[in-house]
């Protein structure tokens, strides 16, 4: 950005637009590294999959063919068939719906409500944040997929309960960023002009605090999906996630496993797309991080 | 004098907010109990039991009482360190907790020593290339390890280096043949082999520990590579680097000596954290390679509804992450007084 751009866009920075520029400026940013672009092409790879997946698919996944089954990778079936007979391509391409759902979920749940407890928490202070804090560090006190388990043997396994579980961990450690974020701002100029002009505590927090910490809780979130998918997929490797027929990839493995030794294609492919898009959105996290943090931008 | 008073004021503060969080943990872990879908009685009193016997259980279980009752019942049972009998061995949970640990123990150890052994220098390579093509193949490979879905990396990694290349033992902590042969007596088996002087069982158990060591360790270099890199980037843009250099000390000394001296401590912290994060990636990798761990332990022990067991595994777990966050929480007050 030259100078000139950025006096111009000055007057402009209340208006919606501006949100615009700025994720134009931060999508350039990324395609300029090899590795985030990759990261950036792997997502949309993968948005189009599960978007066109009826069309994109060669077979009905879920229709078997008990005359054609552990076959390998061939013209018919550009991936193989798994041991019903389906067509492993058509599964992944499936898979991705299921992916790209608990991604989503996972976001929408644990994005907001990190947030909102983080924000509350740094902002208050006192005995606000000492509770809200306590309830954090429980959760924080176990490694994710640990938990995970636990909850999900508690609800009984099924997707929908592997995602609730999935949620239910993955909200403290944003809510721990966002309330540090709002602790190093708390006492700035800019929120005591606020409060002066009598703004409520709600709107300070939505107007002032909420818009500073977004950059940060997006990176961290962007490198948590990578761990989200991960957990679904162990969760589903070990039979407590989504369950068969359904097309997960975690859960595909899970079944090829008792016919690996012959047919490796039944859990390469499911293993590779795993790898994949983790292995995208962390790159996709590491050039965020980059593209967002001033400091970082300066001492490259 | 008055410092004192207050550094005591601090730590009787830590002490209380630990005893805190303990607490909430043993409500997560009770309420993750009781909620189970399996019934437990019915579990440990098998499907043709007659009523009286079933209904006999459930009195004895405590389970007539009302939730505040057994959740007292549950705390004083914890505080006598009573964490109730396993129902799939009838042994009590903690033998047998005791039983499994040393072979995580073992599996993790030999873990953070690849890990750390494998993360550390590449930190400090990253950081001293920065931004060279050094630093980017080093970003690419402990991302890698950071991202792969360890179950199925596992799974190829047997796939290729036991039953195609032959190079490594296949699953299980030893061959099927020595199974019995060393006395168990710490139930660390490399431990227990060379006491025992049977270097054939020690080679047999390093053969197997090996490949789901290298990965577990693979897996958790990443974290100690990116924390070993950005505190180097902290030292060696400080001044007191360009004086060492400048008074004629070479680049490696400075680097190594100065700079990589002073990020020690925090170093230990780090491998600490990521020595606990392994006991995640132990559930998964003991399942693939049929690790008799603690991991495996815990699933299967999921899989078939034995509260007992489910329930002090997760406090287990908690009790040692909460050590850990304690340890790293001390040294990050100690070293960065901009936190004080």
């Amino acid at each position: 950005m030259s100078m000139t751009d950025r006096l111009s866009s000055a007057p402009a920075q209340r208006r919606l637009p501006h949100g615009l520029i700025v994720a134009r400026n931060i999508l350039l940013f990324l395609m300029r590294a090899p590795t985030s672009l990759f990261g950036l092409i792997v997502l949309g790879l993968l948005i189009t999959l599960a978007v066109f997946a009826p069309l994109i698919a060669t077979h009905d996944p879920y229709v078997q063919n008990l005359q054609n089954t552990l076959q390998p990778p061939s013209a018919a079936h550009l991936f193989g068939t798994d041991e019903l007979g389906r067509d492993i391509f058509s599964r992944l391409v499936a898979g991705s719906r299921i992916t790209l759902s608990i991604i989503f979920l996972v976001t929408i749940v644990v994005g907001p409500l990190g947030l909102f407890f983080g924000t509350v928490a740094g902002y208050y202070g006192g005995k606000v944040d000492t509770v809200l804090m306590r309830i954090t560090d429980i959760f924080l006190s176990f490694p994710s997929l640990i938990l995970s388990l636990a909850f999900v043997a508690a609800l009984g396994p099924s997707l929908n309960n592997a995602i609730i579980a999935i949620s239910l961990t993955a909200w403290p450690p944003i809510a721990r960023l966002a309330r540090a974020e709002t602790m190093t701002f708390r006492q700035a100029d800019y929120i005591a002009a606020a409060k002066l002009q009598g703004a409520s505590s709600a709107r300070i927090i939505w107007r002032s605090i909420v818009p500073m910490c977004l950059p940060s809780v997006l990176i961290r979130l962007t490198l948590n999906m990578a761990t989200v998918i991960l957990t679904a997929a162990g969760l589903g490797f070990l039979g407590l996630g989504a369950q068969p027929p359904l097309p997960e990839w975690g859960a595909m493995i899970a079944t090829g496993r008792r016919y690996m030794i012959d047919s490796w294609w039944l859990v390469t492919f499911p293993g590779l797309a795993i790898l994949c898009v983790s292995l995208a959105f962390n790159l996709l996290g590491d050039g965020l991080r980059d593209a967002l943090d001033p400091k970082q931008m300066n001492r490259r | 004098m008055r410092q004192s008073k207050r550094r005591y004021a601090g730590v009787a503060e830590q002490g209380v907010s630990i005893l805190i969080t303990l607490f909430g943990l043993l409500i997560l872990t009770f309420v993750i109990g009781r909620i189970m879908p399996t019934d437990p009685v019915r579990a440990m009193v098998g499907e043709d039991a007659t009523r009286e016997v079933y209904e006999n259980v459930y009195r004895q279980l405590g389970l007539d009482k009302p939730m505040w009752q057994q959740f007292l019942i549950y705390l004083r049972d914890i505080a006598t360190f009573d964490f109730g009998t396993s129902i799939r061995t009838g042994k009590p949970v903690l033998e047998d907790i005791a039983r499994v640990l040393p072979a995580t123990i073992e599996l993790a150890t030999f873990a953070i020593i690849i890990g750390a052994g494998l993360g550390t220098p590449m930190g400090v390579i990253a950081a001293t290339n920065k931004d060279k093509w050094q630093d980017q193949l080093i970003r690419v490979f402990s991302l890698m390890g950071h991202s792969m879905p360890i179950f199925w990396t596992g799974m190829i990694a047997l796939l290729v280096f036991y039953a195609n290349l032959g190079w490594v033992g296949g699953s299980g902590r030893m061959s099927q043949f020595y199974i019995g042969l060393v006395p168990e007596r710490t139930n660390f088996l490399l431990i227990d082999s060379a006491l025992a002087g049977q270097w054939d069982v020690f080679r047999s158990a390093l053969n197997h520990i090996i490949l789901p060591a290298s990965l577990l360790g693979y897996s958790s270099s990443a974290y100690i590579t990116r924390m070993t890199r950005s505190f180097m980037l902290d030292q060696i843009n400080q001044e007191y680097v360009t004086t060492a250099r400048v008074k004629g000390l070479s680049r490696r000394q400075t680097i190594w000596r100065h700079a990589f001296g002073n990020i020690r401590v925090q170093l230990v912290t780090i491998v600490a954290l990521a020595y606990g994060a392994l006991l995640e990636g132990a559930v998964l990798i003991e399942t693939v390679f049929a690790w008799p761990g603690f991991g495996q332990y815990l699933t299967s022990n999921l899989l078939i509804g034995d509260m007992n067991a489910v329930m002090t595994c997760v406090l287990i777990v908690g009790v040692i992450f909460i050590g850990l966050n304690i340890l790293s929480d001390i040294l990050y007050r100690v070293f960065d007084p901009r936190t004080r």
